[in-house]
Order: C-alpha cells, then sequence, then structure tokens
C-alpha cells in the first residue's frame, strides 16, 4: 500500500475543476484509493467518486491523506503527488 | 350573452407595485420550475427498479453532453462545468448508497432522491460557498434524473409562442435577460420591489412590469387573459368589456403622448427661466445605447458593464472588452459616455470569479471591493477602457465607494493601468474624468472630503436608499421603505450636489430617481447637473424639466426637504406639477 500525505496548495482547494479532474485521473488506475483530510478531520472517503473528494471541504492549504492498494498502485501514488504537488499543472 | 356575464364575474384586479410604466393586454404565460413529487413505496423490486434508474441516469448524462457540446464552440471552458454533472450521476458513492436503499425493497425515485438529499446535504454542510453552489449542481442533476424516472419533462426554458405576459414568481437577471423579447408583452412577478433586477431591465427594454403581485399571480392559468398598467401597478385578470374599452382609451391617449414627447425629445432640457440640465441614459449593452440615442439622451450616464461578465463561464479579455466599449463609444461619438466599473457580488453569479454566496451581499465583498483585491482582473477592464478612449469622453466611474482609501486604491491601478497600455505603444484619450458612485451613506457624509479626489459625483438613489433605510431592495415586505423620495435621502442627495458644486465637480443622479416624475422637479430645485435614466423615459423628464423654472423648482426643493415622509414630498410634488399643467 502507498502513503501520501500532501498539502493542497490550489487557489480553490479540490472543489470544483480541481475535484473533476482527480476524479479523473484516480479513475484511470486499477487500485483502490481512499482518502481523508487532516486539516479538518474529515474521515476516508473513496477518491474515485467526485462527491466523496467535494464532501472532504479540502480548502486551500489543508493537507490531505491518500491510501492507494493495487496492481498499479506505485504509478498511481507518483501520478497523484505529482498533480497534487504541481498544483494540477497544465490540467486545469 | 353568456361567456360575457360570465367573463364579468370572473374580473379581479390585483394590486402591486409599478416596476415599468407602460400599458398591455395579452395572455397569461407561466414562467416557473417544476417541483416534481417524489413518490415513495417500499416493497419494490429492486432488479426492476436499478435498469430504470440506469436508463435515466444515461438519458441525462446525453442530454447533458448535448448541453456541454452546444457550449463547446463559443465557451469551451463552460463545458467542464456539464462534465461534473455528468461525473455526479455516474459517483461511485452515491450509486451504492442508492443501491443499498433498493436492495431494502424503496422504489428508484425515492432511493434516488434520498441519496441527492444526502451528499447535497453533506456538501451543505461544509461553510464553503464553492461547495454550496456544487450542492444546487447536484440537486439540480438529480432532478433531471428524476424528471426521466417519472416521465416528466425537465427543460424548463421558457418558450413562448405567441406575445404574453410573463408571470413568474421573481426573476433572476439571466432569465430576464434570455426571455424573447418580442414575445414578452409584460413581466408580473409575485415578489420583487420596484428597484429589483426585473424593474430594472423591463424599464431599459420598454416592457411593462408589475412587481410584487403576491403570490396569487401564480395561480393564474396560462392563457388567462390579462391586462396590465406598469404605470399604476396593477393588473386586471378576465377582463370586463367595460375594463377592455377604458383601457383602449388610455392607451390611445398613451400613444398621443408619447408621439408628441418623442418628437422634441433631441431638443436641450431647459428651464423657463434658461437653466439647462443634462438629460442622458442608463444602458446595459450596445443596443441600448443606440435606443438611448433615439430617445434624445445627450449621453450616457451609467453604462452598467456587467453584461459583458454574466451568463459566461470565463472573464471576457481585454480584446473582448475593448471592441465592446469601442462600439459604445463610437455610436456615442462626442457625447459624455460615463462607464461604471464592474459592479458584481454575491447576488449574482459568476463562476470564474468565485464570488460565493454570502447571507448578506448587498453589503458584502462586492463591486469595487472585489475589484481592489484582484487587481489584475481589474486591470484588465481598465486597460481596455483606456485603449478605447481616443476619440471620445471616456469618463470612469468606480462602484460602491464606502472609503476614501478605496478611491486612492482604485485610481492608483487607474494610474498603473495606463502606463501599461502606453508602455505596450497603446494610445489614450487626453482628459479621462474619473468619478465615484454615491450610493453608500458614508461617501454622501463624507462629500466635501471625497470631492478632493474626483472630477465628478454620479449618486446611485437604489443603493443609497437601501442602505440608508435598511430595506432591502428586493424584499417586497419592505419595498415600501425604500422609496427613495424619503426627505432622509433627499438631503443626502441635496448635501452630494453642494458639496461637489462647492469643489467645482459636477454631480449626477444615476438611479430610478433621476427619471422619477415626482422627484425630477426636486432634483432640479436643487442644482443637479446631469439626469440619467432608463432611455424610454429621457423624452418625458424633459418634458418636466421644460414646464419648470429653475426658481420655483429650487423653492419646492428648499420645501420637500423639511417634510416628514415620501408620500408628503410626493403629495406636494404633484400639486405643484398639475398647477404646471404635468399629468
Amino acid at each position: 500500500m502507498q502513503k501520501l500525505e500532501l498539502v493542497v496548495t490550489n487557489e480553490v482547494g479540490l472543489h470544483a475543476r480541481p475535484a473533476a479532474v482527480f476524479v479523473q485521473t484516480a479513475n484511470k488506475y486499477a487500485s483502490s484509493i481512499k482518502m481523508r483530510n487532516i486539516t479538518n478531520g474529515r474521515e476516508f472517503v473513496d477518491g474515485k467518486s467526485i462527491l466523496g473528494v467535494l464532501i472532504l471541504g479540502v480548502g486551500k492549504n489543508h493537507t490531505i491523506e491518500i491510501e492507494i492498494e493495487g496492481s498499479d498502485e506505485v504509478q498511481a501514488a507518483q501520478t497523484v503527488k505529482e498533480m497534487i504537488e504541481s498544483d494540477f499543472s497544465g490540467l486545469l | 350573452m353568456n361567456a360575457q356575464s360570465a367573463s364579468k364575474n370572473l374580473s379581479f384586479t390585483l394590486k402591486g407595485i409599478s416596476a415599468a410604466p407602460g400599458l398591455a393586454q395579452g395572455p397569461v404565460i407561466n414562467y416557473r420550475q417544476k417541483n416534481l413529487e417524489v413518490p415513495r413505496q417500499h416493497g419494490s423490486d429492486s432488479g426492476k427498479e436499478r435498469p430504470r434508474l440506469q436508463e435515466a441516469i444515461h438519458s441525462s448524462q446525453l442530454e447533458l453532453a448535448k448541453l456541454r457540446d452546444q457550449l463547446a464552440t463559443d465557451h469551451p471552458s463552460e463545458a467542464v462545468v456539464f462534465d461534473a454533472h455528468i461525473l455526479m450521476l455516474e459517483d461511485g458513492s452515491l450509486l451504492s448508497r442508492v443501491d443499498e436503499s433498493l436492495a431494502a425493497g424503496l422504489n428508484v425515485e425515492a432511493a434516488w432522491m434520498d441519496g441527492i438529499v444526502f451528499y447535497a446535504g453533506q456538501l451543505e454542510s461544509i461553510p464553503d460557498a464553492t461547495l454550496q453552489a456544487r450542492a444546487a449542481d447536484l440537486k439540480d442533476a438529480g432532478q433531471r434524473v428524476l424528471a426521466h424516472l417519472l416521465g416528466e419533462d425537465f427543460e424548463i426554458a421558457l418558450v413562448i409562442h405567441q406575445p404574453s405576459i410573463v408571470v413568474a414568481k421573481d426573476l433572476a437577471p439571466s432569465e430576464t435577460a434570455s426571455i424573447d423579447r418580442e414575445m414578452v408583452l409584460a413581466f408580473c412577478t409575485a415578489g420583487g420591489g420596484p428597484t429589483s433586477h426585473t424593474a430594472i431591465l423591463a424599464k431599459a427594454l420598454g416592457i411593462p412590469a408589475v412587481v410584487g403581485l403576491g403570490e396569487v399571480v401564480l395561480s393564474l392559468q396560462d392563457g388567462t387573459p390579462l391586462l396590465v398598467d406598469g404605470s399604476l401597478g396593477e393588473a386586471i385578470a378576465f377582463p370586463t368589456v367595460q375594463d377592455l374599452s377604458l383601457f383602449h382609451q388610455r392607451l390611445q391617449n398613451a400613444r398621443n403622448v408619447s408621439d408628441i414627447e418623442l418628437a422634441c425629445a433631441s431638443d436641450p432640457a431647459i428651464t423657463t427661466d434658461g437653466h439647462r440640465v443634462e438629460v442622458v441614459a442608463n444602458v446595459g449593452n450596445p443596443q441600448d445605447a443606440l435606443v438611448a440615442l433615439q430617445h434624445g439622451a445627450e449621453g450616457i450616464g451609467l453604462l452598467r458593464t456587467e453584461f459583458l461578465f454574466l451568463e459566461r463561464k470565463t472573464a471576457p479579455t481585454e480584446d473582448e472588452q475593448l471592441q465592446a466599449y469601442r462600439q459604445i463609444l463610437d455610436s456615442m461619438a462626442s457625447c459624455p459616455v460615463v462607464v461604471r466599473t464592474i459592479d458584481v457580488g454575491g447576488d449574482k453569479e459568476i463562476p470564474y470569479l468565485d464570488l460565493g454566496h454570502e447571507d448578506n451581499p448587498f453589503l458584502g465583498w462586492r463591486a469595487i471591493r472585489m475589484c481592489l483585491e484582484q487587481p489584475e482582473f481589474f486591470k484588465v477592464q481598465l486597460r481596455a477602457l483606456l485603449r478605447a478612449s481616443p476619440g471620445s469622453d471616456l469618463r470612469i466611474m468606480f462602484p460602491m465607494i464606502a472609503s476614501l482609501d478605496e478611491v486612492r486604491c482604485a485610481k492608483k491601478l487607474l494610474k498603473e493601468a495606463r502606463e501599461e497600455v502606453l508602455h505596450s505603444g497603446g494610445q489614450i484619450a487626453d482628459s479621462i474624468q474619473v468619478g465615484i458612485m454615491v450610493e453608500i451613506p458614508s461617501a454622501a457624509i463624507l462629500a466635501e472630503q471625497f470631492a478632493r479626489e474626483v472630477d465628478f459625483f454620479s449618486i446611485g438613489t437604489n443603493d443609497l436608499t437601501q442602505y440608508t433605510m435598511a430595506a432591502e431592495r428586493t424584499n417586497p415586505k419592505v419595498a415600501h421603505l425604500a422609496d427613495a423620495c424619503h426627505p432622509a435621502i433627499l438631503r443626502l442627495i441635496q448635501m452630494v450636489i453642494s458639496a461637489g458644486h462647492s469643489a467645482g465637480i459636477w454631480v449626477g443622479v444615476c438611479g430610478e430617481l433621476a427619471g422619477d416624475q415626482d422627484a425630477i422637479p426636486v432634483l432640479l430645485g436643487m442644482g443637479l447637473d446631469e439626469f440619467s435614466m432608463a432611455p424610454r423615459t429621457i423624452s418625458h423628464a424633459k418634458v418636466i424639466i421644460r414646464k419648470w423654472s429653475y426658481e420655483s423648482a429650487g423653492q419646492l426643493a428648499r420645501q420637500v426637504v423639511n417634510l416628514e415622509s415620501a408620500d408628503a414630498v410626493r403629495q406636494l410634488v404633484r400639486s405643484q406639477s398639475k398647477e404646471l399643467g404635468i399629468a
């Protein structure tokens, strides 16, 4: 299992477009992707679900924890990490 | 005979608030969002229910994809919003929740809507405006699927096949704007006040409107014959023969009067003793500017620039804005054109600005407050305006000014924008006046200090009234308080005019008050330099000004500020107007 702890620097957090892009990307992988919001204490949701991601209420500078488990977990973790750390560079 | 006596029995009059003058006769058409009932029963066969849901979701997604594709050509970035809707409908968390209810034997409509309501509630519980909007998106998409499950039409867009009177609870700006103008004879709304968006738009479009008619107006069936008197603020359903003949008589009189007034519309507005004032137009888009000229406008006293920003998913570019400003400035030749920089806030939805939902949008983060915090966004508009200025009399006006700091900051950004334009080789007119809207009581009270910073004041009486009387302009329950003829407002206006004149700058009014028959002589007497109003009221306003002498208007102005109420002011003005032969 891959575990990530990331800070979301996007101006609008994981709302609206960034959330949709996140979910679309997550759905490209076979691994399960679970995440929670450490900053506001909202518990694990399905990272492949747009509603799940939205109800985490991830705002700017919130820290999220992501758990990825499955056959392609390494690639999935790397993609997600790059995407969040680059603030969705070129994807929005 | 039977039909006639029946119609006589049915006739009834609804009283509302006059929002835009004029007379109209026609059938009712209801503009309302469908409220679908959700059937609920237990013991359903989930094996049969699940495929129905699949099909309804699929059909909804196809519709959403079609909407997305339609927008993709003109507004490519809008498409993304519909992508989000499509994603929501196939969301794993939502569907597994729905599946659980189905497995427990709940029917599919109830199971689906329970899921939607649950997640919408989750989203709404997070104190973030964007997520509140997403909750609305989810409910909207959910309703679409529900409509499919029930075999009902979801598309609520109003299609009018014959000229009709549009009846609605209330109309949002985008709704009023998207309605087919050729087919709308009048607007009648249950809610709204005299300065609501419906009223302002209707006035600009020259469409009679009555607002605040109450819920009863919503009970009128499509096709109900209706007479609307926008000036009196009333509507008669199922009119009798007498009602009709009286109506046609008034219509004929009104036509005769307006023909005479229009014939001399382009003559200047000069009082009997030779005092001239400027009568200019409030316009909201390039088409209005042309209408304004036809009605005798000597310039534009308020160009609302929101039309460039509303109903789109990305901000207009500098070049797009430049083109629109040039078009208007060109059509007005050398006449003055006062452009108000963008004035939006939490009561208008502008997706790309992320204004957020506010409990009190009229007291919130709007207009100049928002612009000063987003200088790069604001400077796009300023540069476009400056680049459009050569060869015209452009004047730039900042809205919602509450403090001197705001004026100074806005001027500083304007200076930066000027340097940027010049640096990139652009041309700018030699002199561009810079002024402020006086619509917040603090600016009116400190007008003397503000006058040192600007070239003009334009008093926005709608907001000034709302803020001074603490009466929300869209709330019919307090609409009676929001009368700008109240002596408290008139005194503030007098203060602003005097402060402006002491500092040697001109003062105008660009609220509804400037075109208000009862207020015109008062404002004239106070020494107002510029009256800016809806284009279609200009010719009539000029007729009124020409009948007064500056001296007697001055006496009137000194009298009214000592009265106790707006009603008392109106009564006094009306009795004096009558003596001058003004109806």
